[in-house]
């Protein structure tokens, strides 16, 4: 569905990662892990079209409206400016299916209001975006990118600042979205329980590379986890057969950050 | 925002509030029209409107009157709408259309054009593009810094720019013959609808439709831009291009208003607050309702300062003086959001 083969993601001359290959299919979840700064909204920022690539090979030529129908982002929920309309917002999710001088339809209208509905937020359309708690927030981003109606979502932290209900809640809806809705979900995290709990596909990130990738059980070692996030960590099975990855707060240096 | 606003959000409630704001408009210019040291009565007004009362009634309703009211009609229309567009453009509710210096170089225009003793339409010529030129060169040299928040590069830049025009002013009035220019010059800078005929109508109208078509047009899309300009392009819009474009139609708007009115504060930042609170933020409402919230609002400061005194008060003087505290109601009120 997507396929990124190789490519150098940064900013002006500045290189942040090298040689990123990324894929995702249909109904598939792709969880990015990586400690703060490995390139992981750079490689965002890149596969949506809004940075180029640095080494030279564009991606296919395609105008904004023609990205967007393919590929829904959702960023981390913020508070607008304005007190927009919750329906209004997910309205702004209808704009690369609209004509460029158009106002949304009355079918653009139903396609928000069924995109709430179907995140089990739909009695939330008349509210005031700009007062909804964090939680709510997120899922109204989340609903604005399905009215999009592309075929991919990407993520950035959907869980952030959420509190433990809301990450549970809003990462349920992301694995039904992918198992039963058929999306292609690409999302970062900082929690390597998250890639454990939606049985993700797992890519770690390193200073710009790719360390590893695949089920998170091969992935997420208690060694790697230690070495990339420079903490010890310990990964345990608990009695359901889940895996948890649990940081030793008391020591948690045991050595030097390996490079 | 209460359940008012939340009322209003229907698309057939926001159209009739349009409708009934702008019946409520005609009414006031028709009130106005009666305004005045020749007192008409409502029915002669429109007597003269139709061409049926002949004599004077005529000639003040024609020739006096209506320029006039028309004029601060279209002068407030036009700044709160690019203040409006502004607002959202810069995600901040806080700009007004003066933001990037298209005031400030509408000023040095009109001074440059009253230190060479130039005719008053030379004078509006030289405001009008005043304004086009700085505002161009804040946008000359936004592009040219690369790899910086392009907003922020260009309220900076704005800042610098108005601050050098306004310089450039001061030197102006320094070297200005104090007897017959400096009155003229410290008279257009405080802004003034005294002195507007029929003939200076005729180029600012067109003009200001012209500026305010794509705003218009694009109404849904400038929505887009209050959520910054990774957000507004992975929904599919490209937003340096529109931000270009609406810029380019708020600062005609402005400049020509400005050419023909002077300097004239604070519409433009306080009556797109007011219309947020009638019909909510959604630029496709706001747009029309803050055009004729700001006409109505200027025709009623205007028709006050021809007929509070016996001397004509400037109309940037009294927009201040309403406009201010309305402004620090708001920051005490101190609500999220800012509707």
């Amino acid at each position: 569905m997507i396929a990124a083969q190789g490519l150098t993601i940064g900013h002006g001359r500045a290189v942040i990662g090298r040689d990123l290959s990324l894929t995702v299919r249909a109904g598939e979840i792709v969880c990015l892990l990586g400690p703060n700064g490995c390139g992981k909204t750079t490689l965002f920022r890149t596969i949506l079209g809004l940075i180029p690539t640095l080494d030279g090979r564009p991606l296919p030529a395609l105008s904004r409206a023609q990205i967007a129908r393919v590929m829904a982002y959702v960023p981390q929920a913020h508070v607008p400016p304005f007190p927009y309309q919750v329906e209004e917002v997910v309205l702004m999710g209808r704009t690369a299916r609209m004509r460029p001088l158009s106002a949304p339809s009355t079918a653009d209208r139903a396609a928000a209001r069924a995109a709430l509905a179907r995140l089990g937020i739909g009695d939330l359309g008349g509210a005031d975006y700009s007062r909804l708690s964090g939680g709510q927030r997120q899922m109204v981003m989340i609903a604005r990118a399905l009215a999009q109606e592309a075929p991919i979502l990407v993520m950035d932290e959907p869980t952030a600042s959420l509190d433990f209900g809301n990450q549970a809640r809003v990462l349920a809806r992301i694995a039904d979205l992918a198992r039963a809705g058929g999306h292609a979900v690409i999302l970062s995290t900082h929690d390597p329980d998250q890639a454990f709990a939606l049985n993700a596909r797992v890519i770690l990130m390193h200073e710009g590379a790719i360390l590893a990738e695949g089920p998170p059980d091969q992935v997420l070692t208690a060694d790697r986890l230690s070495r990339v996030y420079g903490v010890q960590v310990a990964v345990e099975r608990t009695e359901s057969g889940r895996a948890v990855c649990a940081p030793s707060i008391l020591n948690p240096t045991p050595e030097r950050r390996a490079s | 925002m209460t359940e008012g606003a939340i009322a209003t959000h229907r698309p057939a409630r926001r159209l009739s509030v349009v409708a009934l704001l702008g019946l409520a408009l005609l009414a006031g210019a028709l009130v106005a029209l009666t305004i005045g040291p020749f007192r008409l009565t409502l029915a002669e007004v429109l007597a003269a409107l139709t061409g049926r009362a002949g004599g004077t009634a005529e000639v003040v309703v024609w020739n006096i009157r209506l320029p006039r009211v028309l004029a601060a009609m279209l002068v407030g229309a036009a700044l709160a709408a690019a203040g409006a567009s502004y607002q959202v453009l810069f995600r901040n509710p806080l700009v007004s259309p003066d933001i990037l210096g298209v005031s400030s170089g509408a000023a040095l225009g009109a001074v440059c054009g009253i230190f060479l003793s130039l005719p008053v339409i030379a004078i509006q010529g030289f405001a009008f593009l005043g304004g086009l030129a700085a505002v161009g060169l804040v946008i000359f040299v936004a592009q040219a810094v690369r790899g910086v928040d392009q907003t922020l590069v260009l309220v900076l830049t704005g800042v610098v720019m108005g601050a050098l025009a306004g310089a450039a002013t001061s030197l102006l009035k320094v070297m200005a013959d104090p007897y017959d220019q400096l009155p003229a010059i410290t008279f257009w800078l405080l802004g003034s609808l005294a002195s507007t005929t029929r003939a200076d109508l005729g180029p600012v109208l067109p003009a200001v439709v012209v500026g305010l078509v794509p705003l218009i047009l694009l109404r849904w899309r400038i929505n887009l831009l209050s959520l910054g300009d990774d957000e507004a392009r992975a929904l599919g819009v490209d937003a340096p291009r529109l931000r270009l474009l609406v810029i380019a139609a708020a600062t005609l708007i402005t400049a020509s208003v400005v050419a023909i009115a002077g300097v004239v504060g604070w519409v433009g930042l306080v009556i797109p607050h007011i219309a947020r609170m009638l019909v909510g933020p959604s630029f496709a409402t706001l747009l029309p309702v803050a055009a004729i919230l700001g006409a109505g609002y200027l025709l009623l400061v205007d028709t006050l300062c021809r007929t509070l005194a016996t001397i004509e008060i400037p109309l940037g003087i009294l927009t201040a003086v309403l406009g201010a505290p309305f402004f620090l109601y708001l920051l005490a009120r101190g609500r999220r959001g800012w509707t």
